[in-house]
């Protein structure tokens, strides 16, 4: 195995004289620097160096932070179950930390300062030791002061021991983010100060009088009355917008153009990392369907979109499968519509796509306040992003098996809670606490904010399934509900309505347990929840979904978005035992308060707390109303049907 | 002239009916009882239970890895971090000079704020310049404890000092916040230590022509509890001030704006102004400049 650290010094020693693309480590080029598809070259020790150094961003010069003086940082890459060695110097002048994004190493190891080990000191280096039982696509970040925002991530690809059920001829790693050349502790101040100041899609004068038009001047009034008395802009949707921001793919704005090839009819793995510190995007290529085969580094059963919307911190594998010998626009759209960056792919080195022009912007509904009492109809909605091909279709066996039940009289808020025993802190509205939604509801059927109407197949969360089936799929024991809670005026955003400078408990999970947790988003924007340390099952409920629920193939993840209004459950097998960081990866969030400590407890120690835990409890309270539910469930399944071999052209 | 001081009168009283409606819903949102119903009627087994030990020690299974001491001083460090930063803020809301015949004056109004988002220090400042005196009319600062009570309002209290006229020390106690529909407001009430006590209440409004161009109408309306002979103002209702301000956004840290703005005396302090030769009623024209940081 080539010895990684002597690749790297290379790389850099080389590049002094290749101009700009020594700012950019070899993944990261484009084709018309020689970067013909990423080799699957990968090591095991690793030297990575923390420090500041200048970047030109489309033709600006700015200050960066990162590792090894690149943006993004060096590509690191092993195999399944190999021990890795990372050491990490610290040149700034401020305590650093990498945190590896998605990976099950053990807790001390997880680089989050306060939580897992005390940071790397100015200075010192850090040894980072770990094996980890998983392959698929990651990435790394700082997760110390503002280091991540001012450009301190990389991607990592982990290779599967065995053979790869995902085939392809070319493989590219397209790491996207958020570059300013405001420093991002001057974007906290205007945040905390005028928190719509990024602002520039405003509903105005003009639009309501052109609505006026339309609507009628009474209906318009009403309409904005509505939202104006609760002090809530339809146009929050980023908090920091591409007035500010300038989105790049692989450290190269539209302008620099980040270029790959391909040969027409070949199979080509794209790799999508969404690194941005605060923007989420809408991912299309015109012309050019995408399938999806992994998510958050877990293959996914193989599902053809058109376009799918990606929350910061989550990954994607998509293979592209381009015919036609001519230029493709890999487009990633900022969810608010405020900007873009758009790659090529293209037959030959350094060609450029034609730039689509940005679409129209998106505003918020009553449903994302949790208040649209008509969105209790919780039918699909619209089928156009099933692919009926890649389906398995012996699923179906489960929902015939529950069609005996009647939905329409289930309360829902009370279905899910069965007979585990449920913990909810009750909030208030406050100074944290501008909203409470009234009627929070699944919303994994939908894309996402914009892509409603697009015309085109999109990645709604419910139709994503694990190709292999869930490891555990107990029911869960217990669970926890926790708010997401916010005051966009005061930009204060917390769990529960308490920042993180007010919580003193840690969230506990027990070894040993299934534990669900439910997130309900009181506030009007869509937030990107990590859990560290763990992949959860989403929960799909039946009627959601258009293709039903599953208890087998639920999608495995580490990052979700939860939209505005929604209730979202995640279910998990308590087995790694550590502090784990839990919190929102939109940066501004995180650093305002919305993050928690999930302690998860060993089984000796858990014990007394459970002890505890049920002296207080009062089981009067406890529902035993769905036990009928659970058994049916169990017992009338055919499991046997089930098929996971050879699904949508993929082998295993 | 006529026309425009007609149309301020009128701009000023549906604004500041406006306002006033906006804070009494404010007070009964019918949504705030609707939720905090379904709040109470969530059904939750237990709170958190917060054992004494847990409380002592929040999270702690890395101090056998790493050391207690070192991650103690690295967990109070993020704890206090995220959520806890203290951040600044500095508005100059109107630096402009206001022009009529003969009597131009350059004004300011700024106020700035440094703390938490429960605890600040806040700091505002106003006055006026006489270019015909070339002296200052009018100058106080006032600094403030200000803490948020509910979801848009923070309640204020501190001290003001007045430079011009005559060296008042008040206390004040004041609301400052965001009313339904986005109305800007800030009302307090002072008490001097002469005994006095005045208020005024002030509240703008932004309507968005364009992205940059927006026209900000903006009213105060100042009260006296008593006549103060030494400074000119009689008992009830002393001043009330409208303006309208169109600026333009160059960024939304900075915009010129030019507009006008309507000065009456009311009642008693009216007649007082009158008596002393001056007119109650003015209609001045108005340039300046708005900026924060």
């Amino acid at each position: 195995m080539l010895n990684r650290r002597r690749l790297l010094q290379t790389a850099a020693g080389g590049g002094a004289f290749l101009g700009l693309s020594s700012l950019t480590p070899a993944w990261a080029r484009t084709a018309a620097e020689g970067n013909l598809g990423i080799p699957a070259l990968s090591g095991t020790e690793y030297d990575l160096t923390v420090g500041e150094f200048p970047v030109r961003i489309n033709g600006r010069a700015g200050m960066a932070v990162g590792v090894n003086g690149t943006i993004p940082s060096p590509l690191i890459r092993f195999t399944e179950g190999e021990e890795i060695t990372l050491n990490v110097t610290n040149t700034l002048k401020e305590t650093t930390s990498i945190h590896w994004h998605g990976l099950l190493v053990p807790f001390h190891m997880d680089g989050v300062p306060g939580v897992s080990f005390p940071g790397i000191k100015p200075g010192e280096t850090f040894q980072y030791k770990y094996s980890v039982p998983q392959y698929g696509t990651y990435w790394y970040h700082s997760h110390s002061g503002l280091q991540e925002p001012l450009g301190m991530y990389g991607p990592m690809i982990i290779d599967p021991k065995g053979t790869d059920p995902v085939k392809y001829d070319r493989e590219y790693v397209i790491v996207i983010s958020d570059w300013t050349f405001t420093h991002p502790m001057k974007l906290f101040r205007k945040l905390k100060s005028m928190a719509d100041g990024f602002n520039f899609q405003k509903r105005t004068l003009p639009d309501f009088m052109k609505d006026a038009k339309k609507n009628g001047f009474g209906a318009t009034m009403k309409q904005r009355a509505e939202w104006n008395r609760m002090r809530m802009a339809q146009t929050e949707i980023s908090d920091i917008t591409g007035a500010t921001y300038t989105y790049l793919i692989n450290g190269r704005g539209t302008e620099d153009n980040w270029n790959g090839v391909f040969t027409p009819g070949e199979r080509v793995r794209l790799r999508i990392i969404n690194a941005a510190s605060m923007s989420m995007f809408n991912i299309r290529i015109p012309g050019l369907p995408m399938t999806i085969v992994q998510a958050d580094g877990l293959n996914v059963r193989p599902l053809e979109v058109d376009e799918f919307q990606m929350a910061v911190a989550e990954t994607y594998d998509v293979i592209i499968e381009p015919k036609e010998a001519k230029a493709f626009a890999f487009v990633a759209e900022s969810i608010d519509r405020s900007g873009q960056v758009v790659a090529t792919f293209g037959p030959r080195p350094g060609m450029r796509a034609s730039v689509p022009s940005l679409r129209k912007k998106p505003l918020l509904t009553m449903k994302d306040m949790g208040m649209d009492h008509s969105s209790m109809d919780m039918s699909g909605g619209d089928m156009e992003g099933m692919d009926h091909s890649t389906m398995d279709h012996s699923q179906m066996d489960m929902s015939g098996d529950m069609s005996g039940m009647d939905h329409s009289k289930m309360d829902m808020g009370k279905m899910d809670m069965g007979h585990r025993k449920v913990l909810e802190k009750k909030i208030k509205r406050g100074p944290g606490v501008v909203n409470i939604a009234e009627m929070p509801v699944s919303r994994l059927h939908e894309a996402g904010i914009g892509l409603e109407n697009v015309g085109h197949r999109t990645l709604k969360y419910a139709d994503l399934r694990s190709l292999e089936p869930n490891p555990d799929t107990r029911e869960p024991e217990r669970e926890i509900v926790l708010h997401l809670t916010s005051n966009m005026e005061r930009y204060m955003w917390s769990f529960n309505g308490e920042k993180f400078t007010h919580v003193y408990d840690p969230i506990k999970f027990y070894e040993g347990e299934r534990v669900r947790l439910t997130l309900i988003n009181n506030t009007m924007m869509p937030h990107p929840i990590h859990l560290h340390g763990m992949f959860f099952d989403v929960v799909i409920p039946d009627n959601v979904s258009s293709i039903g629920g599953s208890k087998t193939h639920k999608p495995r993840k580490h990052t979700m978005i939860v939209k505005p209004g929604e209730k979202q459950s995640w279910d998990i097998s308590a087995d790694h035992v550590g502090d784990w960081a839990f919190h929102c990866h939109l940066f501004f969030h995180m650093l305002a308060g919305m993050f928690q400590v999930v302690s998860l407890l060993p089984k000796d120690e858990s014990n007394t707390a459970r002890k505890i835990d049920h002296s207080k409890m009062d089981h009067s309270k406890v529902k035993m109303n769905m036990d009928d539910m659970e058994e049916v469930d169990h017992s009338k399944m055919d499991h046997s049907k089930m098929n996971h071999e050879n699904i949508g052209g993929m082998s295993k | 002239m006529n026309i425009l001081k007609q149309t301020l009168l009128v701009s000023c009283i549906t604004f500041l009916a406006a306002t006033n409606t906006a804070l009494a819903q404010d007070a009964n949102d019918p949504h705030a009882g609707h939720n905090m119903a379904k709040a109470d009627t969530v059904e939750t087994e237990t709170n958190e239970t917060k054992t004494p030990e847990a409380t002592d020690k929040p999270w702690s299974m890395a101090d056998k890895y790493w050391g207690a001491e070192a991650m103690a001083k690295a967990r109070a460090h993020e704890i206090e971090t995220m959520g806890g930063l203290k951040t600044s803020f500095i508005i100059a809301d109107r630096l402009e000079t206001q022009i009529t015949d003969g009597e131009d004056t350059f004004i300011w109004d700024a106020q700035g704020w440094y703390g938490t988002d429960t605890n600040k220090l806040w700091i505002k400042t106003e006055g006026k310049y006489s270019f015909a005196d070339n002296a200052i009319d009018d100058a106080e600062i006032q600094a403030l404890w200000s803490r948020p009570i509910a979801r848009f309002w923070d309640v204020q209290a501190g001290l003001r000092y007045d430079f011009e006229p005559k060296g008042r020390t008040h206390l004040v106690l004041g609301v400052q916040g965001l009313a339904p529909y986005w109305f800007e407001v800030d009302a307090a009430a002072f008490l001097s230590n002469k005994g006095d006590l005045t208020s005024s209440v002030e509240a703008e409004y932004d309507f968005f022509l364009n992205q940059r161009l927006i026209l900000q109408p903006r009213g105060s309306l100042k009260f006296s509890a008593q006549d103060i002979p030494e400074l000119g103002i009689g008992a009830g209702f002393t001043k009330l001030n409208m303006g309208l301000r169109l600026r333009y956004e160059f960024k939304r840290e900075l915009a010129p704006y030019i507009g006008a703005s309507w000065q009456r005396s009311l009642g008693e302090t009216a007649q007082i102004v009158r008596a002393g030769g001056g007119t109650p009623d003015k209609v001045k024209l108005v340039i300046g400049v708005r900026a924060w940081y």
